[in-house]
């Protein structure tokens, strides 16, 4: 069997044999099989699956965890431990976490109270067309960009287990992700999410133990990460200067918690369309609150099977100490996961591991296509370019725009395969579409005053003005190493969009009060907003505020300890 | 649930089946891999310890529970489709 290191480009190259790719093909029957024979299927039982109208709460928390834990999290946040170490835990301590939490208390009751399905359409509803527009166009961009992070992990994959170069694997990746959709449909994604956690889980966890025993324990880590070029202070979370690029430790705490903890990630988990309306789709509001509240438990834990493993790859892996020393060879920080399961997984482990990585990869860009086919056949194209024609019609654009946007993400994966840590590239992405609408969203259901013109505006020029940001910190007129940039530029953002729709409010007309009710909390009657749980609902370890309470608690003594 | 409803299991369709049988199979596997086609490199390489075996029967032990749940608590399916629950209802 061809073992180690290869002379050419492909340093990475897994070690995978036989029963590896058995064990791969034996879920990708599973997932799709289900998904054939679910299309097959008596409706009914199948319906209540899809809307989840009486899972267990747990499934729907896992799905709605899971459709984040994909690709992105588990490469990338294994790159940030590689590279920044501990600090890293403000993504889930500081950013996702406490975000989920005020999703289910203050956002969810507004988007499960006012029936809408999707959060353009809530925009359409509070700010009309325009803002409406602005708010599809920039998601739908949005969604092709990240669908290349995507393509591009799962092209990653497929170079390191076959040897083929990037661009061949890029394309073969795309070709087995259109069919994976089209055969699969939304049954075997929902399948897929929840299997994927499972399966993901059940080849980190082995891996972070392994890894552990072999830097000798959390102390033997500990010491090896402080003698490593990233030194002690990789240890603590805070005040992570190297994450945010702050040199000044207090700017820095400032930038992790209003940047990546408020702006970034507050935007993110609140008005993006693919967790929310996991949520949206609940069989009550209580159970629509509990959602990402249940998906907050194991997103505290995540990091440890997820960054943990980066770091332990950055002290033991050579090339990674090599690259994190002088940065030199043919790695990046994206490799760190698949460098340290080259290095310590047996076959068979490795198959399973390769499994996970790979399902998720497709499951996110899955995700990203279908949500950006959904909003650009309907709520772009019928809407504003080609109106009125059958339904027929709108399906084969539908089935074009797909093809399409599979295409665009190969060489939007160019672009991401251009970053050494995709976290980077992605808070980017974030600062740019996430910021400036979670502005907006806020204001909007706060203030019953602001007016359609501010909903737009008030989106154009936030996100102009993050990219303004990041054309400073590219062109180095500002210098903000790290994350930094991202976080400034999302500060930027809404700040911006607050004040310029403040602004344009004041000299346009507001909607009429008849028209907003359910859509801005003055003039929603507070019964439509609190939960009411009745029979099964009743129990006390079903209560919203008892489980945020729990969750808000296990979050503060988590970065007490790591602090 | 207060009112009496007709209902019928999901059977295969349960989730936790499909997650336990899964599991299950690959805890199968990574057992038969760790007992006897895991060569002597591959246990040095994870510092002595024989990973397929260890993960392996702990897949089997996490498919045994998933099974077990599913047997003592099977999941109820209405077995009329009821449309009114799948919408959000206004208070």
């Amino acid at each position: 069997m061809f073992k180690g290191v290869a002379v050419d480009s492909d340093v990475l190259r897994l070690d995978a044999s036989f029963i590896d790719y058995a064990i791969l093909a034996s879920y990708f029957a599973v997932v799709l099989g289900i998904g054939v024979l679910a299309r097959r299927q008596v409706s009914s039982s199948i319906d209540f699956f899809l809307s989840g109208r009486s899972l267990p709460a747990w499934v729907t928390g896992l799905a709605f965890v899971s459709a984040n834990l994909g690709a992105i999290e588990i490469m990338g946040m294994s790159a940030n431990g590689a590279q920044y170490g501990m600090p890293t835990m403000h993504y889930f301590w500081i950013g996702a976490v406490p975000a989920m939490l005020f999703l289910a208390v203050v956002m969810m009751p507004f988007y499960y109270g006012s029936k809408v399905r999707s959060v353009p359409e809530f925009m359409l509803r509070r700010f009309g067309p325009a803002a409406h527009l602005v708010n599809a166009v920039s998601f739908a961009l949005a969604q092709v960009l990240i669908a290349g992070v995507n393509l591009y992990l799962l092209g990653t994959i497929v170079n390191v287990l076959l040897g083929w170069p990037l661009w061949l694997s890029l394309i073969v990746a795309a070709a087995i992700v259109l069919v994976y959709t089209t055969l699969g449909g939304l049954s075997a994604a929902i399948y897929n999410e929840v299997l994927q956690f499972f399966v993901i889980v059940a080849a980190l966890l082995p891996l972070t133990l392994a890894g552990l025993h072999k830097v000798g324990g959390w102390e033997g880590l500990k010491e090896k990460v402080a003698a490593s070029p990233g030194g002690a202070e990789q240890l603590s979370a805070w005040p992570g200067n190297e994450l945010s690029g702050f040199s000044n430790n207090f700017l820095s705490v400032v930038g992790i918690i209003f940047g990546l903890g408020f702006v970034l990630s507050f935007g993110y988990w609140t008005t993006n369309f693919v967790e929310v309306q996991r949520a949206m789709a609940s069989k009550s509001m209580s159970a629509a609150r509990r959602t990402p509240v249940i998906g907050a438990f194991p997103k505290l834990f995540i990091p440890f099977i997820v960054v943990i493993p980066g770091m332990i790859a950055a002290v033991s892996v050579q090339e990674m100490i090599q690259y994190k020393g002088d940065g030199s060879g043919n790695v990046t920080y994206n490799d760190a996961l698949l460098l340290l399961m080259r290095d310590l997984l047996p076959n068979g482990l490795l198959g399973l591991a390769i499994t996970g990585l790979l399902a998720a990869f497709m499951a996110g860009m899955a995700a990203n296509i279908s949500a950006f086919n959904t909003v650009f056949s309907y709520d772009i194209w019928q809407t504003y370019v080609v109106k009125d024609r059958p339904d027929g019609y709108y399906l084969k654009v539908g089935r074009w725009v797909t093809i399409i946007a599979t295409v665009a993400a190969i060489f939007t994966a160019l672009i991401a395969s251009g970053y050494s840590n995709l976290m980077d590239y992605l808070q980017q992405l974030f600062s740019f579409f996430n910021a400036p609408l979670f502005a907006t969203f806020i204001l909007g259901m706060f203030w019953k005053r602001m007016t359609p013109t501010a909903g737009w505006v008030g989106l154009v020029v936030g996100t102009s003005s993050a990219v303004f940001v990041f054309i400073l910190s590219e062109t180095e007129v500002i210098s903000l190493q790290g994350q930094g940039a991202s976080f400034l530029a999302a500060g930027v953002a809404f700040v911006a969009d607050i004040v310029v729709s403040v602004l344009v409010t004041m000299v346009t007309a507001p909607k009429p009060e008849t028209e907003l009710r359910g859509l801005v909390y003055s003039l929603t009657p507070k019964a439509d907003l609190s939960e009411n749980r009745t029979g099964d609902e009743a129990v006390w370890y079903r209560s919203t505020p008892m489980l945020v309470g729990v969750a808000a608690v296990l979050t503060v003594a988590l970065n007490i300890i790591f602090f | 649930m207060a009112q009496v409803q007709k209902t019928t299991t999901a059977g295969a369709f349960d989730i936790r089946s499909i997650i336990g049988g899964l599991i299950g199979l690959y805890g199968v596997v990574l057992v038969v891999m760790g007992l006897w086609f895991t060569d002597d490199s591959e246990i040095a390489r994870a510092d002595g310890i024989n990973l397929n075996l260890r993960v392996g029967i702990g897949l089997l032990v996490f498919a045994a529970i998933m099974v077990a749940w599913v047997v003592l608590r099977p999941l109820r399916v209405p077995a009329e489709d009821t449309p009114d629950d799948a919408k959000p209802v206004a208070g």
